[in-house]
């Protein structure tokens, strides 16, 4: 009895499958061009020196409110790539960039934009924690105090915002009055992020913002790339790739100064359309 | 892209090389091991060899063995390497393709346990054509579909998940025949039950090669054809080629 009822179980499972499966069959890749686009690269050549060229013909769409994270060896052009979305790389003699950036449609590289109203919009933090030797409450308040913003009210309001969103205040709201080089290196982190969005960026740019943390802390910046995301649009350079592939929405792959493949995260790691990338991110690249 | 047919080597880490590269070949080892059930139970059935359909079921367990022994080994790799791309795509089809081929393990055990019984209500050759028929082409479509998995051949891949519809008619036509030995012949129907059940494991055994095949063309072609119109998969194929 027990041989038939399989039997009949198996029939369940017929063979003849007429399912519409239309969409497992579409392209897996998200249509990135229908999303609104924050930052665009057009046709971004970068050159250090005359006959050293970090940047080759880049056009790329940095889609809004999404994480985009760009992947690479050392040397690629990734780190090159995110300063140009701030004009960092303006602090860098010689330095020739040729080609559109614009963030919202408008040309960051004009003559008559402000750097420093630039860079406000266009936040950005480094591998290394780098706070101030302040007391936390002064690091976050920073940036709004050069703004000339000095009611307590608003600057009260501002720290504990900026410091909810990035999960530090219930760590840190007992010592705001401490030295932030006392706290942990993923605190520190944090309190750098917590400083770069009391200015109330659009952009983030992270430039491996977890590599010289433990993996807790490191999970802990991942979970705040994901809360921050609904916010504002982030771009991570990291080297390593497992982060990349947990918390970015879409990845661009660069290899010696070019944008090999820029796809959604989900098609990059499971099915990359170019060798090159498949070789990098399976750990053939050598 | 496609995954490199050379096999999977060239990381960076001649371990993990030679970690895809076992669970590779222990796969395809499962995979002629249970080839060859399929061939003996058929055999037991045609030759009416109730001593070759004992080995069949005991072998059974060997296979069972190797299921558990391969899926161990892709979890060790999920765990400690973190596979991306074509390295992850391979272990999930072996993941999956081991499965199939425990399943057609335990339809071979079916048949092999009918052909002993067939043996004991004494040798009548009714059925046996279209059995024999029907087995031919099920154990040549998952000869098939394991070469197809070794040389990362999708296009051979969904010939194999094609003849699938031919067993299936083949299937139904089987059996038509079997009921009509029924109704000449009212003593054979045990006899002619058995037959089916067995007919009925064979068809199953085509539905897993079918399986293994959607798997290689998941592994090569990163698509998922499971339950998908097969014109349309023919289509997705040669435009990626």
């Amino acid at each position: 009895m027990n041989e038939l009822n399989s039997e009949q179980a198996n029939d369940t499972q017929s063979p003849t499958r007429t399912v519409d499966v239309s969409s497992v069959l579409g392209e897996k890749s998200k249509d990135i061009g229908a999303l609104a686009s924050c930052i665009d690269i057009e046709h971004l050549n970068l050159y250090y020196a005359k006959d050293k060229q970090a940047l080759i013909d880049i056009n790329l769409t940095i889609p809004k409110q999404r994480v985009t994270a760009f992947i690479g060896p050392s040397g690629c052009g990734k780190s090159s790539l995110l300063r140009c979305f701030n004009r960092m790389n303006d602090l860098v003699d010689d330095c020739v960039i040729e080609g559109l950036v614009a963030l919202d449609g408008d040309d960051i590289y004009q003559k008559s934009v402000d750097v420093a109203d630039l860079r406000r919009r266009v936040g950005m933090v480094f591998q290394k924690p780098n706070p101030f030797p302040k007391s936390i409450y002064e690091n976050v308040a920073y940036g709004l105090r050069i703004q000339g913003i000095n009611s307590k009210r608003i600057l009260d309001e501002a720290v504990e915002k900026s410091l909810k969103a990035a999960a530090l205040w219930d760590e840190v709201k007992d010592r705001l009055n401490d030295s932030a080089l006392g706290m942990s290196g993923g605190q520190q982190q944090r309190l750098v992020i917590a400083r770069t969005i009391a200015v109330e960026p659009e952009v983030l740019l992270l430039d491996e913002p977890a590599s010289a943390l433990d993996p807790i802390s490191t999970l802990k910046i991942e979970e705040l790339i994901n809360e921050l995301k609904n916010d504002y649009t982030i771009v991570i350079v990291t080297h390593n790739m497992q982060q990349a592939a947990r918390v970015s929405d879409y990845t661009a792959f660069m290899y010696m100064g070019n944008m090999v493949e820029f796809d959604a995260t989900d098609t990059i790691f499971t099915n990359p359309r170019e060798k090159q990338t498949e070789d990098y991110i399976t750990g053939r690249y050598g | 892209m496609n995954p490199q047919a050379e096999g999977h080597g060239q990381h960076i880490s001649q371990q993990f090389n030679a970690e895809l590269e076992d669970i590779k070949n222990h796969m395809l080892e499962m995979g002629g091991a249970v080839e060859k059930q399929v061939t003996d139970a058929l055999l037991s059935i045609t030759s009416a060899d109730s001593g070759l359909a004992s080995e069949v079921l005991v072998e059974e367990n060997n296979i069972d063995a190797l299921e558990i022994k391969i899926d161990e080994e892709c979890n060790l790799i999920l765990a400690r390497r973190q596979p991306a791309a074509s390295d992850l795509r391979l272990v999930l089809a072996i993941i999956k393709t081991v499965r199939d081929l425990e399943r057609i393990g335990d339809e071979s055990a079916k048949i092999a346990r009918m052909a002993i019984k067939l043996t004991e209500e004494g040798d009548f050759p009714e059925g046996i054509i279209e059995f024999r028929h029907l087995g031919d082409r099920v154990a040549r479509m998952v000869s098939l579909a394991l070469d197809a998995f070794a040389r990362y051949d999708a296009s051979a891949a969904l010939e194999i998940a094609q003849d699938d519809i031919i067993v299936d008619n083949e299937y139904g036509s089987a059996m038509r025949s079997l009921i009509t030995y029924m109704m000449e012949d009212p003593r054979s129907i045990s006899r002619m039950l058995n037959l089916l059940w067995a007919l009925r494991a064979l068809e199953r055994i085509g539905d897993h090669a079918k399986n293994v095949s959607e798997h290689v063309i998941y592994l090569v072609k990163g698509m998922d054809v499971r339950h998908a119109p097969l014109d349309n998969v023919a289509e997705k194929i040669a435009r990626s080629d």
